[in-house]
Formats: structure tokens, sequence, C-alpha cells
């Protein structure tokens, strides 16, 4: 059952994530930045359920997004596959049980997606602007994410929590 | 009697060589699962960004984005309906902090706008005397400088694919190509070919048509072009230091350059104002609009003739 629930909701996740940050919170624009729910609720999963959950919910976030903005398929994808594993590895390794492990994530995926995602669109020939997306928006961006990691962090959490079994041995074998 | 040694310490003592940890194959497993899966992603999306990137606006990848945007609509619009009485309160409480001093700033302002209108009447009336004088010759305005040839519309498009419509009058009834045509809701699109008792009208949501337009509050200026979604328009090129808010009218720009003229004369509505993609990486606002005309449904039209022209 576990097999099935896991995936169910962290696409629910996503998918809501998705859909708020393409209606609310895109035109939410704080000192010339706006705050990134998918990326917030990505971490979140990526942290508490590993690299290959992160990667593939980035993928599907991608996905979701670019089909709502009807903006090119695929960069979203890419862009948010990559920091879905990074932030899974940095979770199963160095930041491991760390409390300061989701903001240090959030700081560096925002900043990364956002040199990434210039980089794309310049490759595409789309007319960018590096002032706006790294003078402008980059600060306020990331401090925006930053303030809201921890309820989204700890409402992933909560999602993520509810209705699962509890993992581990449920019976004590003595040895010797 | 010796002490008795644990197991672990037996082992751990004894020459024979350890075998490897059972543990490792499945963590080397894990590894090169993970890195599959990762690869394969990453291998699907720059799939996607070339295929997106290289077909034409029809393609078959637009076309299952424009269904999956479709699909989102409905959530969409419910979110923005949840949010908005959060919106609408957030408003509420900001405009109470401000409404003081921002009444007395309405009061300036009002003083102000009273004793413009004073000078602009008295301005008019100084440019239509002045004009009468010069015998001034103006490009035609919207509606007074046309002719209008009303046409039931006789064909409709064959596909989605295709964006035209037949009109029953042609060149007869003094239809030239690139007229503007016109319904009583606004810009319905150009003529794009024209026999003798018929023509072609291109629809405003076709991707070939752009119209240059601008929004009638802000006065900021972009180009009308065909949105992904059926029936959908875009405002393209808007520069992100203007501002254009929802509910907002766009109409037709009509601008003049040197001997070259815009195809549609200025004013005509086109289309309402619902939302703006916000990315911070490009230069220019996207502004989604509502047309105000059915291409759907269009029963009749109204072709635009300058009065000016000489049949």
């Amino acid at each position: 059952m576990r097999v099935l629930v896991e995936p169910a909701k962290v696409a629910v996740l996503i998918f809501v994530a998705a859909i708020l940050q393409v209606t609310i919170f895109s035109s939410v624009e704080i000192l010339g930045g706006t705050p990134d729910v998918v990326l917030l609720t990505l971490m979140a999963i990526a942290l508490l359920r590993g690299s290959i959950y992160g990667a593939a919910a980035g993928f599907a976030a991608g996905l979701l997004v670019d089909t709502a903005n009807l903006a090119t398929l695929g960069v979203t994808s890419l862009l948010l596959t990559i920091a879905g594993y990074w932030i899974g590895r940095y979770g199963e390794t160095t930041g491991r049980d760390r409390a300061h492990a989701p903001y240090v994530s959030v700081a560096v995926a925002t900043i990364l997606v956002q040199f990434g995602a210039l980089f794309l669109h310049y490759m595409l020939g789309d007319p960018v602007s590096a002032r706006l997306a790294l003078v402008d928006a980059l600060a306020p961006k990331v401090a925006l994410n930053l303030l809201l990691t921890l309820p989204v962090y700890a409402l992933v959490r909560r999602v993520l929590a509810w209705a699962t079994e509890p993992e581990g041995a449920t019976e004590v074998q003595l040895l010797g | 009697m010796p002490r008795n040694r644990d197991a672990r310490l037996a082992v751990l003592g004894s020459p024979v060589p350890r075998s490897r940890p059972a543990g490792y194959s499945s963590r080397s497993a894990t590894a090169l699962r993970r890195r599959l899966i990762v690869g394969v992603l990453v291998f699907a999306s720059i799939v996607l960004i070339t295929i997106y990137f290289r077909e034409p606006s029809g393609g078959s990848l637009h076309s299952i984005q424009s269904g999956g945007a479709t699909v989102l609509r409905p959530f969409e619009v419910g979110a923005q309906r949840v949010a908005q009485p959060f919106e609408d309160a957030y408003g509420w409480f900001a405009g109470l902090v401000h409404a003081k001093s921002e009444n007395a700033r309405l009061r300036k302002q009002l003083d102000a706008y009273s004793q413009q209108v004073i000078q602009n009447q008295t301005a008019l009336q100084e440019n239509r005397d002045l004009k009468r004088q010069l015998r001034y010759v103006s490009s035609p305005n919207f509606p007074s400088g046309y002719d209008y040839v009303a046409a039931a519309v006789i064909s409709r498009p064959p596909s989605e694919f295709q964006q035209q419509i037949g009109i029953a009058a042609g060149s007869s009834s003094g239809i030239r190509l690139d007229d503007p045509v016109v319904n009583s809701d606004g810009l319905v699109g150009l003529v794009t070919q024209v026999a003798h008792d018929t023509a072609e009208v291109t629809l405003l949501t076709d991707p070939n048509i752009h119209v240059p337009a601008i929004d009638e509050k802000t006065k900021a200026t972009g180009v009308v072009g065909h949105g992904q979604g059926r029936g959908t328009l875009i405002l393209d090129r808007v520069q992100k230091s203007l501002t254009i808010d929802r509910g907002e009218w766009i109409v037709t720009q009509g601008w003049r350059l040197g001997k070259l003229t815009s195809l549609y004369p200025k004013g005509i509505p086109i289309g309402v104002v619902t939302g703006a993609s916000q990315n911070d990486v490009d230069l220019y606002w996207q502004i989604q609009l509502r047309p105000r005309v059915d291409f759907g449904s269009l029963q009749s039209v109204v072709v635009l003739v300058p009065k000016t022209r000489n049949h």
C-alpha cells in the first residue's frame, strides 16, 4: 500500500504547488522578486524522500508549470529535475538530520535554478536580461523563498507523514 | 578455564579473509538505479526542449501542451477564486491604511484636473479652428474615417489548423487586400484574399496575424498575436517597466511611421487583460487576453474600407 500512497501524496503536493505557483504566487511581487513554492515543495520532498523522488517530482513539476504557462516544454523540467536530485543527494549525505539543510538547499537551489534558467533561455534565443534575473530579482527571490521554507517544509512533512505506517521492525528478536 | 570469546571477536581475530559486505552490491545497485533514473529524466527534458523548439506552433507537442493547459485551466480558475477574497481583503486593509493620505492626494489631483479640463476644452476648440483654417488632412479615424461593407460569413475554418473564414462580399463591394475586419464586439481579422464576390478573412487567432496594440489606460504598447490555447490571444513585447492590470482594455494602436501606417485603425477593441506570465529572465511581459470577439460563432462581419480610397 505504501508503494502507491507515497507517490500519490507527492503527486498531489506537486500538482497543488504548481497550480498555486502559476495562479497566485507568480503574481506576488515583493521588491522585484517572486516566491517559488514549487521549488520549496520540491526541496521538502527531496529532503524527506530522497533523490529519486526529488528528481521525478522535479520533472513532473516542471512539465506542469511549462504546460500551464504555455512555455517551452522541458526547460523547467530540466532545471527542477537536476535541482530535486541535488537536494535529495544533499539530504541523503551531508545534510542528513541537519536543521539547516532546508535553508541551505533552498538558497543554493534558487540561485542555481535562476542561473540555469538564464542560460537555457539565452541558448534558446529568448530575449533575456541578466541584470533583471540576477541583480534585480535574485536577492528578493532568495529572501522570499527562505522566508517560506519553514512553513512549506513543515506542511510537506506533515502531509507525507499522514496515513503512513511507521517504518522499522515490529518485533524484536533477542540473539544469543 | 579460558574465558569465552564472543562471535564477533572470534571473527575479527581469525586469519580467514572477510567476505565482501552483503550490503555492498545492493548499495551499488541503488546508486546505479538512481543515476539511471536521473539520466533518463534529464534526457527526456532535453528531448522535449529540442522537439518543442524545432516544431511549428501547430505541432504535436504544442497541441498536447494546449490540451494540457485546457485541462489545467479549471484548477487555475478554482485557485484564483479561492485566493480572490484574500486578495480583496488585503486590498481593503491596504486601502484603509492609505485612505487618508490618498484622499488628500486625490483632492489635489481633482483640482489640477479641473483646471486641465478647462484648458483642454479651450485647446480643442482652438485645434478645430486651426485645422479648418489650414485644411488639415488627418489619417482615417475609426469609425468616422471608414465606410462599412457588411457581409455574411459563408465558410468557416475546415479544421482547427486553419483560421480563415469566407465572407459574401469581394472586390465588387470595394474590398481590397489587407482591409481590417470587425464586428460589433471588436477586431476580427484581416482580408487576405479577394475575389469578385467573396473574400477570405484571416482571423486574429491565426499565427501569422500580429496587431500593434495599446492599453487604453496605461498606454503600454505591445503586439497582439495568437495564444497557445484555442481562441486565446497574447499581448507580447510589453516592457517590464510598464504595469498592466487585469480587466484593462487592449485596443489597436494605429501607428503611423513616415509613409507607413498600421493596417488597423486606432481604437478598435481587441480584448481584456486576464493575466500575465511572470518570468524573471524575459525582457517583456506576456499578457494573456480574453478576446471580445467569439471567433467560433461568427455569423456576419464588417469590412472597413477607408473613405479616402479611390475605387
